[in-house]
């Protein structure tokens, strides 16, 4: 079965009302994506660079899409309360795929910060939306064209030059729909020249029963001297579906960092594609899997090096536990125009479970000599002699697992930059893995409820 | 000398991977006491010792062992740590990412849980840490660190009894604590070992030579070969030992 099909024939049978509810850069676009996906379909499992992730089975249910924008109640957004100690962000909701901004966040932002939906963007700041917006994502890639051809509304985060924002901005991604649902999920940011500022991004799924899918697709522009750290927390459902594809391009000594954690999910697929497309650059992505249950986590990363005297280093690592899975396919290419580049990935996972499984492929493209490169992956079981060394000194078993894979995610923890953040975090990794609900401080969603099924 | 017998040991057997080590030792601790073990190489002294312990890597093929009324064997490592047996490693374990502080807070906790007492106050863990710390000299950064992640040889091994003395054990065995250490370090291990002797509590010392044993001075000694203990005597056996070596004990015992 081709799961493409039922939704492009949602969307030829329902264009007008897409295109009504849409900035036009948005618009213009779905041309371009419908000629990309006729006669195609979603990568099935065993396709390069899919391996282990069907996205054709993702998107097989027939998820509703919200054609027609009915506004699902904002009371969700203002029940919402993330508590991350030490840290007050400048917070936006977006319900579904419907972006709610906290009370009073547009004062709070600096003068020429734009943190809105699409369809405000359209009017503040047209000539981004339009410069922008899906200039990176290419739509040759079937799951991107297909967001694309349904987006109709996402979140702009504009930072203009020269202006350093302080406060972290974070966006509250939650599910919260009484009927099977995809949100067409959009996100795009631009950050000027010597441009600085940090996202949290934190995906809930508060109708744990129902069965969801994210289709997002998140565009990263960064001008030169730009400094810019996104962090993406998934704490989802296990009904909880998500393709996330992220492009980043980075233009002369800028600074990227990515971070993006996998706490709790059904199935995740997340794509990372970065150019490094101006010298000086700097770049890190990391990112963990918490694997238990059924849970499916795949990440897959391509780091292009294009322009000499660049660094870049990637770091994923999984702990994977009951039946839970997990993939990790990850790339450097190196050009011939980027000399001096220095490039590392590491992959190393933990099958805490004889059913657990993981796969991982690392590669490495080179066509330039002048390069400082590396890339490995381990998979093992956690250290028997230092589990029995802990147990000795009577730390129960269950404990001295839980303060070992703990101890397996320290690095990519302290990758993070915000100190209140990391704090929360390695919080969050040691409840998440002592078998309690991970779930952010005083919350009031009910997404941490399980659904009847794994009751 | 009390009466009452902290730990025995009756016909323990054991083997690893199939292949059985200890064949029957029998051994009575008593209060006060401090036990040596000797032996020739890959005579089961630290089979011995991690037996005890309750390492899951080996298999307990027959015997008993009780520890002042307890059925020792039928305890998880954890929980006969709780009832006050310490093994000290021959080769401590690195574990990088877990810090000295969280792990001995954990190992202290997990204890008063057991005893069904409230964890300890920070300001108490912290006053405790730095008493004990001074008792082998260990230095606050080294306490600051990760459990035993790029320590010297004589850090680790001085690491290992101050964990001993955190956790107070009633009976410790010492496994080759005097390999790899240097003689200034040695004497600061043996000193806090000797510090910690009380007569409520027990000393085994597993080692190759009579070396340690100058500094810590055994009540007996404990000959251990092929599985089994063949010879038993005072301290001058291991001067013996030092002088003759261990071929004429295995002559003894192969004929």
């Amino acid at each position: 079965m081709n799961s493409l099909n039922q939704y492009i024939d949602l969307f030829v049978s329902n264009r007008p009302a897409f295109d009504a509810h849409s900035p036009e850069a948005l618009n213009r676009l779905r041309q371009p994506a419908l000629e990309s996906l006729l006669g195609k379909s979603l990568p099935e499992k065993g396709d390069e660079g899919y391996e282990k992730t069907s996205l054709n089975d993702m998107f097989a249910p027939d998820f509703g899409v919200n054609v027609n924008r009915v506004n699902v109640t904002a009371d969700i957004a203002a029940s919402f309360h993330c508590d991350v100690p030490n840290m007050s962000t400048l917070l936006g909701v977006c319900v579904n795929d419907t972006f709610h901004p906290a009370a009073g966040l547009e004062q709070r932002l600096p003068e020429g910060v734009v943190f809105t939906s699409f369809g405000k963007a359209a009017e503040m700041v047209p000539h981004i939306l339009e410069a922008y917006y899906g200039s990176l994502a290419t739509l040759t890639r079937p799951e991107v064209a297909l967001n694309t051809l349904l987006a109709q509304d996402g979140v702009l985060i504009y930072i203009p030059d020269g202006v350093t924002l302080e406060k972290p901005l974070q966006l509250v991604n939650i599910f919260a729909t009484p009927a099977p649902v995809m949100a067409v999920r959009r996100l795009l940011i631009v950050l000027g020249r010597n441009a600085s500022a940090t996202l949290l991004v934190c995906d809930h799924t508060q109708s744990a029963a129902t069965d969801c899918l994210s289709s997002q697709v998140v565009e990263i522009a960064l001008g030169a001297g730009a400094r810019f750290d996104y962090y993406d927390i998934e704490e989802s459902s296990p009904l909880t579906r998500r393709a996330s594809s992220l492009f980043a391009r980075q233009s002369k000594d800028s600074n990227l960092l990515i971070n993006g954690m996998s706490l709790t999910c059904g199935t995740t697929r997340n794509d990372y594609s970065i150019d490094i497309d101006g010298s000086g650059c700097d770049t890190t992505l990391a990112g963990m899997a918490i694997g238990s249950g059924s849970m499916h986590a795949d990440n897959s990363s391509t780091v292009r090096h294009l322009a000499p005297h660049c660094a870049s280093r990637q770091l994923f690592k999984y702990v994977l536990d009951e039946q839970s899975s997990g993939a990790f396919e990850g790339s450097i290419l190196v050009t011939p125009e980027a000399p001096f580049t220095e490039a590392f990935q590491t992959n190393r996972n933990v099958l805490a479970h004889p059913d657990a499984r993981m796969h991982t492929r690392p590669q490495l493209e080179i066509y330039n000599d002048d390069v400082k490169c590396s890339h490995g992956a381990t998979t093992g079981q956690l250290d028997n002699e230092a589990l029995f060394y802990m147990r000795t000194r009577g730390i129960p078993e269950r404990e001295a697992k839980v303060m070992l894979m703990q101890a397996f995610m320290t690095d990519v923890i302290d990758t993070v930059r915000m100190e209140g953040l990391r704090d929360r975090l390695r919080h969050l990794v040691e409840k998440r893995f002592a078998g309690a609900d991970a779930f952010c401080g005083e919350c009031h969603t009910t997404c941490r409820k399980k659904s009847p099924e794994n009751e | 000398m009390k009466e009452d017998i902290l730990l025995k040991v009756t016909d323990l057997k054991a083997s690893v991977e199939g292949k059985e080590i200890l064949k029957g030792v029998n051994l009575t601790v008593r209060p006060g006491e401090v036990h040596a073990i000797m032996g020739p190489n890959g005579s089961g002294k630290s089979t011995f010792s991690e037996v005890l312990a309750g390492n899951p890597a080996f298999t307990v093929n027959g015997g008993h062992v009780d520890f002042h009324g307890v059925d020792l064997l039928s305890l998880s490592p954890e929980d006969r740590a709780h009832e006050g047996l310490f093994l000290s490693f021959q080769y401590p374990v690195e574990i990088p990412g877990v810090s000295m502080v969280n792990f001995m807070r954990a190992a202290l906790n997990a204890k008063r849980k057991y005893f069904n007492e409230p964890p300890i106050s920070a300001t108490d863990f912290l006053k405790l840490m730095r008493q004990k710390r001074e008792i082998v000299e260990l230095d606050n950064k080294l306490a600051s660190r990760s459990v035993n992640e790029g320590f010297s040889g004589g850090e680790k091994k001085r690491n290992e009894i101050f964990q001993m003395a955190m956790l107070e054990p009633r009976l410790s065995i010492l496994d080759e604590t005097d390999s790899g250490l240097d003689i200034d370090a040695l004497r600061i291990v043996a000193g806090g070992v000797n510090t910690l002797k009380t007569a409520n509590n027990a000393t085994i010392v597993i080692t190759h030579y009579q070396r340690l044993l100058d500094y810590i001075k055994p009540d007996f000694v404990h000959v251990l070969y092929k599985g089994r203990i063949v010879r038993t005597g005072g301290p001058e056996l291991a001067l013996e030992l030092e002088e003759r070596g261990y071929d004429w004990i295995k002559e003894e015992v192969d004929n």
